[in-house]
């Protein structure tokens, strides 16, 4: 917002109306505590696959994918409405991974062809994908092979791989050039090894050996993916920020509702000063948090150039905001917070991997500060 | 385009032919930014006066305020949609200060007739200006403590005791005040009244203050025996406390959004100094710990301003959220942070208190800095601010106090 009027920060009557139908349904059908469940039992997909087709039945995975590839053709405003209702119970389905980063790379960088077999796929809830970026050790080389790429190395951290019907990869081509390409995981010389993760989410190291793949795998230009992989990132920090917007609204509504009902000393401690004023900061910093959210959600449809510094604000702003917000809900829950029997500790464990992920606050403050010039 | 927008052409076209060049740029235009007025007004810029006419003829010093009294007949979001326009360009607004943005609002809801007819034109016309009677020196957070004595003696009330933080006193006309009209009342927010006095009248004296920044508006203002009109009490006897807190409210609200200045404006301020002080390398800011916390405020900034944005759309579109209570506590903080950031980066350059050996603008920085210690104290302090969240909008139970 430089000296010109600021963008509409206001969900509309169908926003609205999604908002409320969200957050219905995903705080019956879909507790936090379920992160435990999954943990516990050591259930192979570490989500509910018949929630995310129900999911997909709602139309929410769809709701940013053109109509002609069998979506509802909104904005990216419209699926951060969705994000952030998830954040709240700190769902463990492939957002991140099919919505933000997978469909992001294929909307501003797939092919025709690409588009349309994957993301009908997508928004029906048959297709998952993941985007494997961390390098591990050995970072992924292509070799030119043909008229294609053999790619080899090894990558990390890779959201959602373990289940992911395609893996977009990024490698190197050149020196200095970077290439996406699509990577079916049967394929010969993938192999696939599950990570087990502090905050719920399922990420796998993915290992490829000579994996050959055609022309038609690049996503992008050949050389060019690491300016694409920085606009897939700008999406994945903010609708990342609308789930941490969530996640800390629930934390703090959650903590509210505890500190009004635990008494000591004969009164409910959420009478205490030294707790009030705690818990008004907290409330503050959520305020501000959406503000910034929302401003980065409209940019992303409307205002192109604005994207980079408001990826960024509102990934900083919301990183800070929860995991502030998750800590003052264990500290002011007390010894039960701490406990694996409460959920409350999944928020500081979300907390963090979410501060970590798309590049931390520090990182977002130098690119801002380098965006605006010092 | 609907009408809110085909009104806010028209405050832009208004504002951009009407509004001095000379003043463009020159101002926040908050609601204390501006021609103050009064009868000991020594203003003689003539483009500010130029200004000021235009903006009485045009009604839009007080564009909510009834035309009967001189303001404009609009509502409250035609009267942000202008101040808005005014602070796209910069420039002041045409009358500004204590009455039009808090005492005038508060005639207009819980004054007479006649009251209104006698005081608002003089508020309008930026003629005669108003000062505030809240504070005193054992009632400050616990304003409703306070005992300034107004005893009624005929058609008059008799005021003794003392107010303090009654700023701008020795430059205006009239204060209004928080009084005692019963001492025996069985609560102390029972028994307080809102009573009207002019200040040159026998056994009022003011003093000014001085605060650790050297100069300040604030003066200390004395009641010996002074004699006002039965006719100057606002509302009903002893139900002020109801009124005070309506009065609280607004100036809480108009703090945050003064504080708000142009957005970007405290960043570039800051790295403007930063790069004075202590040197620029390959184009960025040579200390890499400071251009993060100055990034830091800059986001802190950009925030804040989205904030002010959405408060003001929720308004519009007839849904405001709570938002609006945490505007004072955020404005006061990213205010504080400017100027201890601006003077860190300053190093012993920050350090004059007067010429020779210093800057110009390091010593008024150095000045403001120190200022800037009040501004979460004054009209409510942050720790007030978050129990009033707490308890109304958190719903916290009420503590011991």
């Amino acid at each position: 917002m430089s000296g010109h009027r600021a963008p509409s920060l206001l969900l509309n009557d169908e926003q609205k109306m999604l908002s409320k139908t969200a957050h219905e349904f995903i705080r019956e059908r879909a507790p936090a505590a379920r992160i435990r469940t999954f943990r516990d039992s050591r259930d192979p997909l570490g989500f509910s696959r018949d929630l995310w087709n129900e999911m997909a039945e709602l139309g929410w995975l769809g709701l940013q994918i053109p109509e002609e590839y069998d979506g509802l053709g909104l904005g990216f405003f419209d699926l951060c409405v969705v994000l952030e209702q998830s954040g709240r119970e700190l769902m463990p389905e492939p957002f991140i991974s099919t919505l933000l980063l997978g469909t992001q790379a294929l909307l501003l960088g797939g092919t025709d062809e690409q588009k349309k077999a994957l993301l009908p796929g997508i928004a029906a809830g048959e297709v998952l994908l993941a985007l494997a970026y961390e390098e591990a050790g050995s970072p992924v080389y292509a070799k030119r092979h043909g008229n294609g790429f053999a790619l080899s190395g090894k990558k990390a951290h890779v959201l959602d791989g373990h289940v992911a019907d395609r893996i977009i990869v990024s490698a190197a081509t050149s020196d200095g050039g970077t290439t996406l390409f699509l990577v079916d995981p049967s394929q010969e010389g993938v192999s696939m090894t599950r990570q087990h993760r502090i905050d719920g989410l399922g990420s796998a190291i993915v290992t490829l050996d000579d994996v050959s793949v055609g022309p038609e795998a690049v996503v992008g230009t050949i050389d060019k993916g690491a300016a694409l992989l920085g606009q897939v990132f700008d999406r994945a920090a903010a609708g990342s920020a609308a789930q941490m917007l969530g996640a800390s609204e629930q934390a703090f509504d959650d903590t509210i509702e505890y500190i009004k009902e635990r008494e000591q000393f004969g009164v409910p401690i959420g009478s205490f000063q030294a707790l009030q004023h705690r818990a008004v900061a907290v409330f503050t910093e959520i305020a501000l948090t959406r503000s910034v959210v929302l401003a980065a959600a409209r940019a992303i449809d409307e205002a192109p150039d604005d994207i980079p510094r408001l990826a960024s604000l509102a990934k900083a702003m919301a990183s800070e905001t929860f995991l502030h917000a998750a800590k003052e809900a264990i500290q002011m829950h007390g010894g039960i917070g701490v406990t694996d029997e409460h959920d409350i500790g999944f928020y500081v464990k979300r907390a963090h991997a979410a501060y970590v992920t798309f590049g931390k606050p520090s990182q977002h403050r130098q690119r801002w500060a380098e965006l605006h010039g010092y | 385009m609907n009408e809110l927008a085909a009104f806010r052409e028209e405050a832009r076209a208004w504002v951009r032919e009407n509004a001095p060049k000379s003043l463009w740029g020159t101002s926040g235009s908050g609601p204390f930014e501006g021609y103050w007025g009064g009868s000991k007004c020594a203003e003689t810029d003539p483009d500010l006066l130029r200004w000021r006419d235009l903006g009485i003829e045009k009604g839009w010093t007080a564009p909510s305020w009834p035309t009967e009294y001189g303001g404009g007949g609009l509502g409250r979001v035609q009267e942000d949609i202008i101040h808005e326009e005014m602070k796209a360009i910069g420039v002041p607004r045409p009358v500004a200060g204590q009455g039009l943005a808090m005492f005038g609002p508060v005639l207009l809801k819980y004054g007479n007739d006649a009251q209104r007819a006698q005081h608002l034109p003089g508020i309008v016309r930026g003629e005669v200006r108003w000062c505030q009677g809240y504070s005193e020196p054992n009632a400050g957070s616990d304003l409703a403590k306070l005992q300034l004595k107004a005893e009624r003696d005929g058609d008059d009330y008799v005021l003794n005791g003392q107010k303090i933080w009654t700023s701008h006193a020795n430059v205006s006309d009239w204060i209004y005040c928080l009084t005692r009209t019963d001492p025996k009342a069985p609560k102390k927010q029972l028994g307080i009244s809102v009573i009207l006095a002019d200040l040159s009248t026998p056994g009022i004296t003011v003093r000014r203050i001085d605060l650790i920044s050297g100069y300040s508006p604030f003066c200390e203002t004395f009641f010996d025996n002074v004699r006002v009109p039965v006719a100057n009490l606002v509302g009903k006897e002893n139900e002020g406390w109801t009124i005070a807190k309506a009065i609280l409210g607004h100036e809480r609200s108009s703090i945050g959004r003064s504080i708000a200045r142009q957005p970007g404006s405290a960043q570039r301020e800051v790295v403007g100094r930063a790069r004075k002080h202590l040197g620029v390398e390959e184009g960025a800011i040579a200390d890499p710990l400071i251009r993060d916390e100055i990034a830091s405020l800059g986001m802190l900034e950009e925030a804040f301003h989205l904030t002010l944005a959405r408060i003001q759309q929720s308004a519009e579109s007839g849904t405001p959220g709570p938002e609006g209570s945490i505007t004072k506590i955020v404005g006061t903080e990213l205010k504080q942070r400017r100027f201890e950031l601006g003077m860190k980066v300053a190093g012993p350059r920050g350090l004059g208190w007067e010429g020779p050996g210093f800057d110009e603008d390091d010593l008024e920085y150095t000045r403001e800095w120190l200022r800037s210690r009040a501004s979460t104290i004054e009209g409510g302090s942050s720790e007030i601010q978050k129990n009033i969240v707490s308890k109304r909008v958190l719903g916290l139970p009420e503590g011991k106090k």
